[in-house]
């Protein structure tokens, strides 16, 4: 028998119950033999090499894998991964995944979605998986823009976007994608960037070991019909005042050495930036992505301008634990047959008031 | 009941009131005591009076008795509508007899209307001669003003010809339960029992089972159980001892229309309920439901969520499209899927349904239907979905459709559907509605090891060598017989797949935009579908002189059968059939056609067998339809035929 992972999914709550691979593997393994098609300097190329290069590290059997994606450029992701996978119909694929993870806990199971498939026509199934909870890994990635269609604005486009669809500029209020998943109850809530291999895996990986649904919006670069959009949280000088990042138990501190930090409004409640001081260093926010109420974390979400995408926090906001989904289900299943025994179909079927017609 | 008895009566089936066959003293009354071969009843009051309750009380014990019986609960969409409106009378009709009988009866041989709304809502179905009770202390003025009786109809001879009952139920009810804590407004609420105890009194009913129902529903609240069964024991009483009631009727059990066996009294929903926990039992699969509460389907996923035991998974999603995305998602794990919905949840779901025709998956679709369009009719029944089941989708993509025929008939139609699902990797429609799925029968108890065997193969290993002998599974490479494709499921090692909307290359199922493979990918699909294998349609033409079909589907069986037994009893020849496949047809139905010199299609709808008869066979059959709400009259039906043999 090949090298046996001695670490890993054993560990991992969310992957308890998804068999171990036998042999040790490499990123190959995840890649499939279709080339890939999407157009040259796309994001969705780094991201797919950051999962494919990742999931080794979590060992689980690739047969026990599975993604499920929506349609648009990134849902093309599932027929790129060597592991099981669904490329189903706009904005469906929560749902879709929602009845294969909650009815096979033995899976390992990814949503491939972007801005126009989760946020719009799928709007209501993403919030419906986040507040139950079940396990899901949803990647969602942002690039404020419709590509596939051929450039429309988005629900995450910003108002005033001059599209093929808005030659006078858009009208629509954008979303923000990870204030709307707090506000939908969701458990786990995390921002990266295409381009940061690092922090994307590492986002990554604490998405696949959160039991229940997580949430990764990943900021991601369409370059032929947006060129650009976060550019201000790539170009190292313009990230440093640009992006914030969010480490758990860490205080929330930015900029040129720091310079910059969160603090609360007292008179509001609300989270503000500030030049750190020696006064206030004390008063600066520490990060608890842990915390039971969203409330900071949905503050926090808050603090990007839409516009400019100053004050960009990225990093996990939130990870808590909730009762997962699928768990509770099959609870459910064992404690019928707890308190009534495994069916008996005869017994159903002859249940009721009955009478006997004798021949 | 289904089975092909000869009997006197059938001709009268939907008449006034059934013959008198027999007189008989019972020694604890001094009573007379007449026996009739059948009995229609019907319970009207307003929505909140427990029309439904008496009505399911009555026919559970009529079930247990033994006379064969078909039910039709009528009720409005809203849950309360107004007090005492014609909008919010809620009705209830029940027909038993000694014999074997097929619908739920045209018109009432007895009407009990608890309001003058009730009274004036069903008045109309019910002949001159049938005997009328009637809450006379709802009678008031003021609600008599609110239906539009200016007079009293109770004394103002609009009621002549009946035989009125006039019975101050509500009076009757509150001084039974003085001895109880109750006001006047809640002691009054168990008038429905009373009635239910003067009926079953009436009628000679078993009451043991009332009772054991009343001890189990309110055995958290023991004042209110002893209030109803002091209600119903009352009701009883005041049978017995009024002079009101000269007469009592027995109905004897219909002992010879039933083949030897052990039944229970069944609705549509509960049969095809179970019928979807059997499919699951026998394909050795678990049973994933994905649903989003709609009426009239809504009780499938009531009743399949109690079964958790059996290791069913009941999922109620956020809408209708969710409803069946995760039933699909489940689909793709190895349960056996299904969505439950009626006609509205279907247009949600089409986008989903043509995915599931593209990944070939076994999937179930029960679509209840009910009035459309739109939220049309939610409360009342319908056959108009069969053209959206056929064709409501983009592109090229065929499903299977099964329709059930009577309330029982849908536990052994659901396993004809799972069967079709799971041997030829499809989606499959179910098409109930309304009339079945509320409606009841008895229904003879399958033995399980009568049961088919539905078990399936899932994939298990490369299924294509490649020219360099190289082993591959292959997605879409097919079984040459069904032209199935494999089930591989998540979790088998070396099969890793991925399937999807877009077009495939058959066999490998990658991706393929090339214009010959999709054409080959639509017409292979389409092969598959309309080589599934179905029975050959029986044609009933007992005189084998017959010029004229009558063909049906779905729940029109039992209306056009008693109207089929009237046009024969009068002497006439007159051939039936019923299609339980309409997509695909069965191989012989357009040599059966062509037999004939007239077919006769009824249908509530306006006309869609007809249209996809007409297209496919080119037969110029001759549509009947109804789009009321409501079953067809066994006699409406019966004049329509018989016009059609004349003319």
């Amino acid at each position: 028998m090949a090298e046996t992972i001695t670490e890993g999914p054993g560990t991992i709550e969310a992957l308890s119950l998804v068999p171990k691979a036998e042999a040790k593997q490499s990123m190959k393994d995840f890649k499939s033999d279709q080339e890939v098609r999407w157009c040259p300097g796309c994001g969705d190329y780094a991201v797919l090499a950051a999962v494919q290069g990742f999931m080794p590290e979590l060992g689980l059997a690739k047969e026990n894998i599975v993604f499920v994606s929506g349609i648009g450029c990134s849902s093309r992701f599932p027929y790129y991964m060597n592991t099981y996978g669904m490329h189903s119909i706009h904005g469906r694929a929560p749902a879709i995944a929602t009845g294969l993870a909650s009815s096979r806990r033995d899976l390992s199971v990814w949503v491939v979605t972007g801005d126009g498939d989760a946020l719009s026509i799928g709007g209501n199934h993403l919030i419906h998986a986040l507040r139950r909870n079940v396990n899901l890994k949803i990647l969602l990635f942002n690039n404020r823009i419709y590509g596939l269609t051929k450039g429309q604005y988005s629900p995450t486009s910003e108002v005033g976007k001059i599209t093929k669809s808005t030659p006078m500029g858009s009208l629509d209020a954008p979303f923000n994608p990870v204030s709307l998943a707090i506000g939908a109850e969701a458990s786990f809530v995390a921002r990266t960037v295409d381009s940061d291999r690092k922090h994307l895996t590492s986002v990554l990986r604490e998405a696949a070991a959160h039991p229940g649904t997580a949430l990764v919006e990943i900021y991601q670069n369409c370059n032929i019909f947006n060129d650009g959009a976060f550019e201000v949280l790539k170009d190292k000088q313009q990230a440093e005042e640009a992006v914030i990042r969010l480490e758990h138990g860490q205080p929330i501190r930015f900029g040129v050495d720091g310079a910059k930090g969160v603090v609360r409004d007292s008179l509001t409640g609300d989270l503000k930036v500030v030049d750190v001081t020696e006064a206030n260093q004390s008063q600066i926010l520490v990060h608890d992505a842990h915390s039971a109420s969203p409330t900071t974390a949905f503050a926090l979400s808050r603090l990007a301008d839409p516009d400019t995408l100053h004050h960009t926090p990225i990093g996990v906001f939130r990870s808590t634990d909730r009762p997962v989904y699928d768990t509770l289900m099959s609870d459910q299943l064992d404690t019928a047959i707890e308190q009534n025994g495994k069916g008996d179909l005869g017994a159903l079927l002859a249940g009721g008031d009955t009478w006997t017609v004798v021949g | 009941m289904t089975s092909q008895v000869s009997s006197p009566a059938e001709q009268t089936d939907g008449a006034v009131v059934g013959d008198v066959v027999g007189e008989q003293r019972k020694a604890s009354t001094e009573k007379e005591v007449r026996r009739l071969d059948r009995v229609i009843i019907r319970f009207a009051g307003d929505s909140g009076d427990g029309m439904q309750l008496t009505g399911d009380r009555f026919t559970s014990e009529t079930a247990s008795f033994g006379n064969d019986l078909s039910t039709l609960p009528n009720f409005p969409a809203e849950i309360r509508a107004p007090a005492g409106t014609l909008p919010g009378v809620s009705s209830f009709q029940l027909h038993f007899a000694d014999h074997d009988i097929l619908t739920p009866g045209d018109a009432p041989s007895v009407l009990v209307a608890m309001n003058p709304a009730a009274l004036k809502a069903n008045i109309g179905d019910v002949p001159r001669g049938a005997e009328v009770i009637v809450n006379t202390d709802e009678f008031t003025k003021r609600a008599m003003q609110k239906v539009g009786y200016d007079t009293n109809p109770l004394d103002d001879g609009s009621l002549d010809g009946y035989s009125v009952h006039p019975v101050p139920l509500t009076t009757l009810t509150v001084e039974a339960l003085k001895e109880f804590d109750l006001s006047r407004k809640d002691a009054g609420r168990s008038k429905n029992m009373f009635a239910l105890g003067l009926l079953s009194w009436m009628y000679h009913r078993p009451t043991d089972g009332t009772e054991t129902f009343l001890r189990q529903k309110f055995a958290k609240k023991p004042e209110i159980m002893k209030a109803n069964l002091a209600a119903f024991r009352a009701g009883w009483n005041f049978g017995e001892t009024t002079e009101d009631f000269a007469v009592s009727y027995e109905v004897l059990p219909a002992a010879k229309a039933f083949p030897t066996g052990t039944y229970r009294n069944i609705s549509g929903n509960l049969a095809l309920s179970y019928g979807l926990v059997a499919a699951g039992k026998q394909a050795d699969l678990p049973l994933y439901l994905g649903s989003y509460p709609i009426t009239p389907a809504s009780d499938i996923l009531h009743e399949l969520s109690k079964h958790k035991n059996f290791g069913v998974r009941t999922f109620q999603a956020e809408d209708e499209i969710a409803g069946i995305g995760a039933a699909l998602g489940a689909a793709f794990g190895g349960s056996l899927a299904v969505t439950t919905t009626s006609g509205p949840g279907v247009a949600l779901k089409s986008e989903t349904i043509g995915l599931a025709v593209s990944l070939e998956l076994p999937l179930l679709i029960v679509d209840i239907q009910r009035g459309g369009p739109s939220t049309g009719l939610p409360t009342k029944t319908e056959q108009a979905d069969l053209l959206q089941a056929m064709y409501g989708r983009n592109g090229e993509a065929p499903v299977p459709i099964v329709a059930p025929q009577t309330p029982a008939d849908c536990f052994d139609a659901a396993i004809e559907a799972a069967r079709i699902a799971l041997t030829y990797r499809t989606p499959v429609f179910l098409l109930s509605d309304g009339y079945l799925a509320n409606g009841s029968e008895p229904w003879r108890i399958p033995e399980v090891d009568e049961l088919p065997d539905l078990r399936t193969q899932f994939a298990q290993g490369p299924n294509h060598t490649l020219d360099d002998g190289t082993e591959v599974f292959w997605p879409y490479k097919r079984d040459p017989e069904t032209l199935a494709r494999p089930w591989a499921i998540p979790g088998t090692p070396g099969l890793e797949h991925r399937i999807g909307g877009i077009e495939k290359q058959d066999g490998t199922g990658n991706i393929s935009y090339d214009p010959a493979n999709h054409d080959f990918m639509v017409r292979t699909r389409q092969a598959k579908i309309d080589g599934i294998q179905v029975p050959d349609l029986e044609v009933d033409d007992p005189t084998g002189e017959a010029r004229l079909l009558v063909l049906g589907w779905g729940s029109t069986y039992g209306p056009i059968t008693a109207a089929v037994r009237r046009l024969r009893t009068a002497g006439q020849s007159v051939a039936q059939a019923h299609l339980r496949h309409l997509n695909p047809f069965p191989r012989n139905l357009g040599e059966v056609l062509k037999r004939y010199d007239k077919v006769v299609v009824p249908e509530m709808n306006l006309g869609q067998l007809a249209t996809l008869l007409r297209a496919k066979y080119l037969v110029d059959a001759l549509s009947y339809n109804q789009v009321n709400g409501m079953p067809f009259k066994a006699e409406q039906l019966a004049t329509a035929l018989k016009e059609a043999i004349d003319g």
